[in-house]
């Protein structure tokens, strides 16, 4: 199962793009709010006809099916419940099998996100987090060829999600089919999906890695220099006593806070480029942990006070993003050995993971 | 107390209750999702009999259903008798006045459903028949009964238009509001006040039901 799509449009929302997902994988879709993004998850299910179209999914079009035949799991920012049935009801609507078979293959799917004793309340009833589970039960129910995440983490609070962001991954043996997932958020971006397609105003900026989508100026330019980040690979070394995971690197070792992965595990981190420091020497006497060594590779400058500069860490790009006036200071220029000085704390728990 | 001039009216109601309810679903329905231009036109003309005095209309209705009339002259060839003073013509005519009373509240109903649970419905692989069915009628319902219930005591009420092309025939057209008018101009007080008694009740009973139903629909869709 591979899905193709090419959409074109002029009104009222201006569209054109083409992308495709493999099975099994997942494809964040990043941008700014009214860049097309949720235009482009109802195109797919077919709510939504932009003037040219092509969906392929393995091949078969679908362009001339109506939504309700397309095999489309959609889960929706506000979950989109039937409020007038159960939870189980719920996923059974979405379900071919009828009678008893339906109700069983229904019970396993509420038991597979962890809510099989809640069959019978209604949406009403239930918690966002709860809510939100059974909208990815009646997803699934539907045998999607495609699943369809539309920004579905937005409504519920931050611990809530973090628990969310775990029950995907563990659901990850099930989503056979590609992914398609709406999100404003880097870091879910990074959490969840296996490629990134940054889109604005209906046109895709860039596509690929979330490495190689995170050192592309363009994607910059749409997300945001406070999003910015470069995404290093490092592994697992160390628990340490006093709550600091340690992490090995080439360019030398990172001090995070405490990791739940097992050591020998490889982890990818994301660091902001704004939280990134540089040093023409090795520091001393300095309270940040750690201090990677590296070369800078390019400086871009901006029209503002900043600069971007983009420094080879062990063979991966790392971003600094430092004032001009501190390259002048330091001398910085392409070929410079430099120091690149980052705090522990500011490498948040949810910008490492596998 | 009439009974004949009871029974018919409530016969007349529930008529036109039966035919109208559907056609309001389906209609309502469209104008609830429609995102037409001319959709403010096309609700002035379905709100009309409220502000049409019932004589005015009655006088159009009669016109229509006369022999002049193209519907008139159809109906004496098909039936062999005319459309004009008849139950069927005040059947027709009672089912034309309610279309605002049955319409509004059941196109508002649907209005209510979240345009977000029909496309749920389509991605869970639900027709747009299995739709209305399964997911909006569900929903809607309290305001659909609204619909029927408004009609029903309207109809039992309306007097104006039904003088008009029905005439007074006893057992045809003879509504009990028409009954209690006639028993009012030949003094029977006490069988005028027997009849307004039932009336009041019946529609006491509707509007409490109505207003019951319209919580309801209130706090199932929040």
């Amino acid at each position: 199962m591979t899905l193709y799509i090419r959409f074109k449009a002029q009104d009222p929302i201006p569209l054109d793009l083409s992308f495709s997902v493999e099975a099994g994988q997942i494809l964040a879709l990043v941008g700014p709010s009214g860049s097309g993004k949720s235009t482009v998850l109802r195109s797919i299910a077919g709510l939504y006809r932009p003037e040219e179209t092509t969906i392929t999914v393995s091949g078969k079009e679908w362009r001339d099916m109506p939504p309700h035949k397309r095999r489309v799991g959609m889960v929706f920012q506000n979950y989109a419940l039937f409020p007038h049935l159960t939870a189980r009801g719920n996923v059974c609507a979405a379900l071919d099998e009828k009678g008893s078979n339906g109700a069983k293959e229904a019970n396993r799917l509420l038991d597979l996100v962890g809510l099989g004793d809640m069959a019978e309340r209604r949406p009403a009833e239930l918690s966002g987090g709860q809510q939100q589970r059974v909208a990815i039960a009646r997803a699934l129910a539907r045998k999607p060829d495609v699943l369809l995440l539309d920004e579905p983490f937005s409504a519920v609070d931050r611990p809530t999600r973090e628990s969310l962001y775990a029950e995907i991954e563990a659901l990850r043996s099930e989503l056979s089919m590609p992914v398609v997932l709406v999100t404003h958020d880097m870091d879910e971006a990074q959490r969840l999906a296996d490629r990134m397609a940054v889109i604005d105003q209906g046109r895709l900026v860039c596509q690929g890695s979330l490495a190689e989508v995170a050192l592309d100026p363009k994607a910059m330019r749409v997300l945001g220099l406070r999003q910015t980040g470069a995404v290093l690979t490092a592994r697992v070394a160390a628990h340490d006593t006093d709550g600091i995971t340690r992490l090995d690197h080439p360019a030398g070792a990172l001090f995070v806070p405490q990791i739940r992965e097992d050591i020998g595990t490889e982890v990818k981190l994301r660091l902001l480029a704004h939280d990134v420091m540089l040093a023409n020497a090795h520091p001393s006497g300095i309270s940040a942990l750690n201090i990677l060594e590296g070369k800078v590779v390019s400086i871009a400058l901006g029209d503002g006070p900043g600069a971007m500069v983009h420094v080879d860490a062990g063979g991966e790009i790392l971003l600094a993003r430092i004032t001009r006036r501190s390259v002048a200071t330091l001398g910085l220029v392409e070929g410079s050995r430099c120091f690149a000085v980052l705090k522990s704390l500011a490498i948040a728990r949810d910008r490492v993971h596998r | 107390m009439d009974w004949q001039a009871l029974n018919l009216s409530l016969l007349l109601a529930a008529l036109t209750a039966a035919v109208l309810v559907p056609i309001a679903v389906v209609i309502g329905r469209r104008l609830a999702l429609s995102k037409s231009k001319s959709l403010p036109v096309i609700e002035a003309f379905i709100a009309l009999p409220l502000v049409l005095p019932p004589t005015v209309l009655g006088f159009y209705l009669l016109t229509a259903f006369g022999k002049g009339s193209p519907l008139g002259e159809l109906w004496q060839t098909v039936f062999g008798h005319s459309l004009a003073f008849s139950f069927e013509g005040l059947l027709l005519a009672s089912i034309i006045v309610n279309i605002p009373f049955a319409m509004q509240p059941i196109q508002r109903g649907f209005e209510a459903v979240p345009q977000e649970l029909r496309d749920a419905a389509a991605c869970s692989g639900m027709s747009p028949l299995e739709t209305l069915w399964k997911i909006e009628l569900p929903l809607a319902w309290p305001a659909v009964l609204t619909g029927a219930v408004l009609t029903f005591a309207h109809t039992l009420g309306e007097f104006g238009v039904v003088l008009m092309v029905g005439g007074a025939i006893p057992g045809e057209t003879k509504t009990i509001a028409i009954s209690i008018y006639d028993k009012v101009q030949s003094f029977d007080a006490r069988s005028a006040a027997e009849m307004s008694a039932v009336l009041l009740a019946v529609s006491v009973t509707t509007i409490t039901l109505t207003f019951l139903m319209s919580r309801k629909i209130g706090r199932r869709l929040s």
